[in-house]
């Protein structure tokens, strides 16, 4: 499969064609302006007809029957395998687990490493900007054994702080540390292979929130050098079908999380064996369709080129932080646009996120208002809630320039 | 859609009505619309079972906020009977448009707000709660 050079500009209004949704009107007659990718992304007709053709013509359980459509859609379904590994250059297929999404792959780091290897006074580092799902299953580990979990902070411009990690350094023993590549809220990029060699001078693995940076860059995980990595398909033009990447050698030595059929090598009323990796983490029936549909994706996102992709972003959020600033009365928060993935989080003074989204749709701008499952960097700024835009390969200069004729409409609208 | 923000809603959110303080308010409540963060506290004087006077301020969204002004003119001098019973029929009457179900929550906070103080319905549940300590 040909990958376009890095340096040709990504034809992003050709590829907006492939997206039908963004080919149907919304209010009657307003183009779609979606840029809320980060929530979740829109998919191409090449993803929704391989997810068809998977129930059209090569549908079965997987791994275990013997006629041909078993396996036809066996060798689908581990065909898709193979497209995520080589799309994250993972070393080896048997450290890529299907799951939902993100929360699922982080939670089973949580379970079935957490709950295993860490106990009452070690120490678990995760950060101030994670999103909820990077957030909540630490606390619960470390409520559940008497692990003590510390933040790193963050700094007015939403990055890492530097003295925050300082005064951490003199641990000489942390057990494990989750991150994220890329704020979903903020839109900060984490230095994670600097991060990855903190941790493991203590002792300790790496878990990494992969969710808002897989679908926009390419991502590596043994240049990484993390341990464990999640991914979403849902965001990054795939169904609802994602990915945990775990260092083998951390895989095996995990007990499972979810169990069942599947995850079985033999079952008897005294003694069960698990299956090898990865299928030792694939409990029951997987959801197959989903999961083919998430190979779809990678191949079509690596047919355009993630530095592509990435490059077109850099230019949109660059822009998109330009026009936005131009406009009287809109804060933006985040780290400089060049340094940042495509987010761009805003409020404009007098008026809620919530009224700010709700007319921004009535223009057919469909943003994200709230606390984007981030409180604790709403509170740390003193924030009720943002609005949100986020961009990706099928926005457009134009897309931006919408949103900011939409906030214009709200400003006369409330009088601001 | 551009109904949403008709006159008298942002007439209500810019000069919400009944805010401010009562000296000795009889009840009291707060609440927080946590998906969005609307913040509301009321409170109510009350008097032979009548709700004489009452206050509302908060931060939020415009829905919120102009129902909350709305519904206070709708409460104030009702019986605390005729104030208990104030659901969702009542706010969308107020407001005028219909919401979906997402600003709909954001238009009941006030009158699920009376409740509490009424004691009617219990604050946050202490049990679905994760603390570090």
């Amino acid at each position: 499969m040909a990958v376009a050079p890095a340096h040709t500009p990504l034809d992003a209004a050709r590829i907006r064609e492939d997206f039908p949704i963004l080919n149907r009107p919304v209010h009657g007659d307003q183009r779609v302006v979606y840029l809320d990718s980060a929530n979740s992304s829109q998919k191409p007709r090449q993803v929704i007809d391989r997810i068809s053709r998977v129930y059209e013509e090569g549908y079965s359980n997987v791994h275990r029957g013997v006629y041909e459509l078993a396996v036809v859609a066996t060798e689908d379904l581990e065909a898709a395998r193979d497209k995520v590994t080589a799309f994250l250059n993972a070393p080896s297929r048997r450290g890529i687990i299907f799951v939902r999404q993100a929360t699922e792959a982080l939670n089973l780091v949580a379970y079935a490493y957490g709950r295993k290897f860490v106990g009452p006074g070690d120490v678990v580092v995760t950060t101030e900007m994670e999103h909820h799902s990077n957030l909540v299953p630490w606390q619960v580990l470390a409520q559940q054994t008497g692990a003590d979990l510390r933040y790193l902070r963050i700094t007015d411009s939403g990055e890492l702080d530097p003295e925050s990690l300082a005064a951490l350094a003199d641990l000489e023993q942390v057990k494990l540390v989750s991150v994220t590549h890329a704020s979903n809220s903020l839109g900060t990029l984490n230095d994670v292979q600097a991060l990855a060699s903190w941790t493991h001078e203590r002792g300790g693995v790496i878990v990494v929130d992969g969710a808002q940076a897989a679908p926009h860059r390419p991502v590596d995980v043994q240049a990484l050098d993390c341990d464990f990595y999640a991914i979403s398909g849902h965001k990054m033009c795939g169904p609802g079908s994602g990915a945990l990447w775990g260092r083998e050698e951390l895989l095996e030595r995990m007990d499972p999380f979810l169990t069942g059929g599947e995850m079985i090598r033999t079952v008897s009323l005294e003694r069960t064996t698990w299956n090898e990796l990865p299928w030792k983490f694939e409990a029951g029936t997987p959801a197959i369709a989903e999961c083919i549909g998430l190979g779809a994706a990678v191949d079509y996102l690596t047919e355009i080129g993630m530095e592509r992709i990435a490059a077109h972003e850099r230019a949109l959020t660059q822009y998109g932080y330009g026009v936005l600033s131009e406009i009287t009365g809109v804060t933006q928060y985040g780290p400089p646009p060049e340094q940042r993935g495509g987010v761009l989080s805003f409020n404009v003074e007098g008026v809620h996120p919530h009224d700010v989204a709700q007319i921004l749709d009535s223009v057919g701008v469909c943003v994200r208002a709230g606390h984007h499952c981030t409180q604790p960097v709403m509170t740390r700024y003193g924030l009720a809630a943002t609005t949100r835009a986020s961009v990706y390969l099928y926005n457009t200069a134009e897309d931006l320039d919408a949103l900011a004729a939409g906030i214009d409409k709200v400003k006369r609208t409330f009088g601001v | 859609m551009d109904d949403l923000y008709r006159d008298n809603i942002l007439d209500h959110y810019k000069n919400p009505r009944n805010s401010g303080h009562l000296d000795s308010p009889t009840v009291t409540a707060e609440g927080v619309n946590p998906l969005c963060g609307d913040e509301l506290q009321v409170e109510l004087q009350i008097e032979d079972g009548m709700v004489t006077d009452l206050r509302f301020n908060g931060r939020g969204c415009a829905i919120s906020q102009a129902a909350a002004s709305m519904i206070s003119d709708v409460a104030k001098g009702k019986p605390v009977a005729e104030v208990r019973e104030l659901g969702s029929e009542d706010v969308l009457d107020e407001l005028g448009i219909p919401l979906t179900p997402i600003r709909l929550k954001c238009a009941l906070l006030s009158v699920q707000l009376l409740k509490v103080a009424l004691g009617d319905a219990p604050p946050e549940d202490p049990d679905l709660t994760w603390n570090s300590g």
